[in-house]
């Protein structure tokens, strides 16, 4: 490893915690600290804690910032409401997706883009080239951010909170203290449960931290690592970058066409998008659960009567639904639910059946 | 640090060797397992599999990662526990004990003396976190 990793400012409240700390795009993140199965269920039946100051997060305001991320980003941001908040991409001319992300209105023409720490970078590199008439600052290095998630969230937030957060709607932001840190209240989250995703200074961090877990010691409130965060998210179906999702992929076959819309005019990568949804995409991502106990993990192949026809994105053993799940790119004729294939795990097919998703069923707030 | 009982034998991939008269039970280290996280799948051979010393006998899989089995000596499988695939958390929970993989009838007796006692297998431990 040529660069050092970096440090969110909860990294010794992590190590004081007994995590263990691995890289992570970059970083050195704690990847679980009681166990990934038992923070999973935490996160289903209570409230977890997680740190993911290692995103990114990157402002732009002004008169040109709506032109600017309309031409960059695949979702329509002139539909969002102030203190609203929009799951995107940022595509390649090719379709090919940069990076995928939350673009939040903060005021009339003030954003903020939230991106894969793995990705700052890249994206900050092509949003500046591509828009850079736009007034951007790249405010990740400054940046916290804790995701509260879980049954329990609300009541946890809410207690530490000076404003109601019960009226904070799903994907939609606002701003107050927190355990007396100012903290932009995000009720968002990447694990399928009601929460909330705190941005704060990172000077702020460690104390919102500590304010929480002990805040949510009667709520059950547990940190939890990248290992749990992969598992939870996983069970929704929800994409990862540089696993699932990448510049290899277009958003139609990721199943990401909810957040392509190119009746709102040009942006990078419509053509090719528009190429893709009037043929059809040739291969799709799907939900695979294993016919028995067997791990299929990035990168095994996917096959028909022993025929070759995709591969394994992601998968896992999935805590909530107690089945060996995977996502998986399958050649369109075989990818309809119900379909039987095989994933071969050390030279061995395994019976795998393509299934809905999400695997466990959404809670989060509607 | 791990447990490590000073009746058993070690090797470097992190297996546990046990004497039970003419045949030995292995297993994987506690900090092996602590390493690995939570199990979620184990593959053993079959009882009558032919093992090879150093050489993998079974596959371990935890949520993040997938571990090859090495067999601490050579000889033939006469038991395999039936209950790991089935309940893949008792490598964590015991690994010494109910979490145990294979019992091998060993082929060359001279191979028992090449495997690590509990201090060297300690003090490979501790290294090896440096």
């Amino acid at each position: 490893m040529d660069t050092p990793l970096k440090r969110t400012p909860l990294y010794d409240a992590h190590v004081k915690a007994g995590a263990r700390m691995v890289p992570f795009g970059g970083w050195e993140m704690p990847v679980q600290y009681s166990g990934i199965i038992e923070e999973h269920r935490a996160v289903r039946t209570t409230v977890g804690l997680f740190d993911v100051s290692h995103m990114g997060e990157f402002e732009v305001d002004g008169p040109e910032a709506l032109g600017a991320l309309q031409s960059l980003t695949t979702n329509d941001v002139a539909a969002l409401d102030i203190g609203q908040v929009q799951y995107s991409a940022l595509c390649y001319p090719d379709g090919g997706i940069v990076d995928d992300l939350t673009v939040y209105r903060l005021g009339a023409d003030r954003y903020m883009l939230t991106v894969n720490a793995g990705n700052i970078d890249k994206d900050w590199q092509w949003v500046t080239s591509h828009a850079g008439g736009a007034h951007w600052r790249n405010i990740s290095a400054e940046t916290a951010l804790i995701a509260v998630q879980g049954p329990k969230a609300e009541t946890l937030v809410g207690r530490l909170a000076e404003r109601d957060v019960t009226t904070i709607g799903y994907y939609r932001v606002a701003y107050g203290a927190v355990a007396g840190v100012r903290t932009l209240i995000s009720r968002t989250g990447y694990t399928g449960e009601d929460g909330f995703e705190l941005y704060v200074a990172g000077q702020d961090a460690a104390r919102l931290w500590a304010a929480l877990l002990e805040s949510g010691r009667q709520d059950g409130v547990a940190p939890i690592g990248l290992g749990a965060r992969d598992t939870l998210r996983l069970e929704m179906r929800y994409a990862l970058y540089g696993n699932d999702i990448d510049a290899t992929t277009n958003p139609l076959e990721a199943g990401l066409g909810w957040i392509v819309k190119p009746a709102k005019g040009q942006f990078l990568g419509r053509e090719a998008i528009e190429k893709v949804r009037a043929a059809g995409p040739a291969r799709r991502l799907v939900g695979l659960e294993m016919a028995e106990r067997a791990v299929a993990r990035h990168g095994y192949p996917v096959v028909k009567d022993g025929a070759p026809v995709g591969v394994v994105t992601s998968g896992s053993y999935g805590p909530s639904v107690d089945r060996y799940i995977a996502m998986a790119y399958v050649a369109a004729p075989h990818a309809a639910v119900g379909t039987d294939l095989g994933v071969e795990i050390r030279g061995q097919a395994k019976p795998a059946r393509v299934v809905k998703t999400p695997f466990h069923p959404s809670r989060t707030k509607k | 640090m791990a447990n490590v009982p000073a009746e058993l034998k070690y090797t470097k991939e992190h297996e546990w060797a046990k004497r039970e008269g003419d045949r030995v039970r292995v297993g994987i280290t506690e900090y092996a397992q602590e390493q690995l996280g939570d199990v979620v799948f184990v593959e053993l051979p079959k009882v009558g599999a032919k093992v090879t010393a150093h050489q993998a006998f079974g596959v371990v899989e935890s949520v993040k990662a997938v571990s090859d089995l090495f067999a601490p000596i050579s000889g033939e499988v006469v038991e395999a526990n039936g209950d790991l695939p089935k309940k893949p958390e008792t490598v964590n929970k015991d690994p010494y004990g109910k979490g145990w993989m294979i019992v091998i009838k060993p082929s060359n007796a001279g191979e028992w003396d090449q495997l690590l006692s509990s201090q060297q297998y300690e003090r490979f431990v501790a290294e090896a976190a440096h």
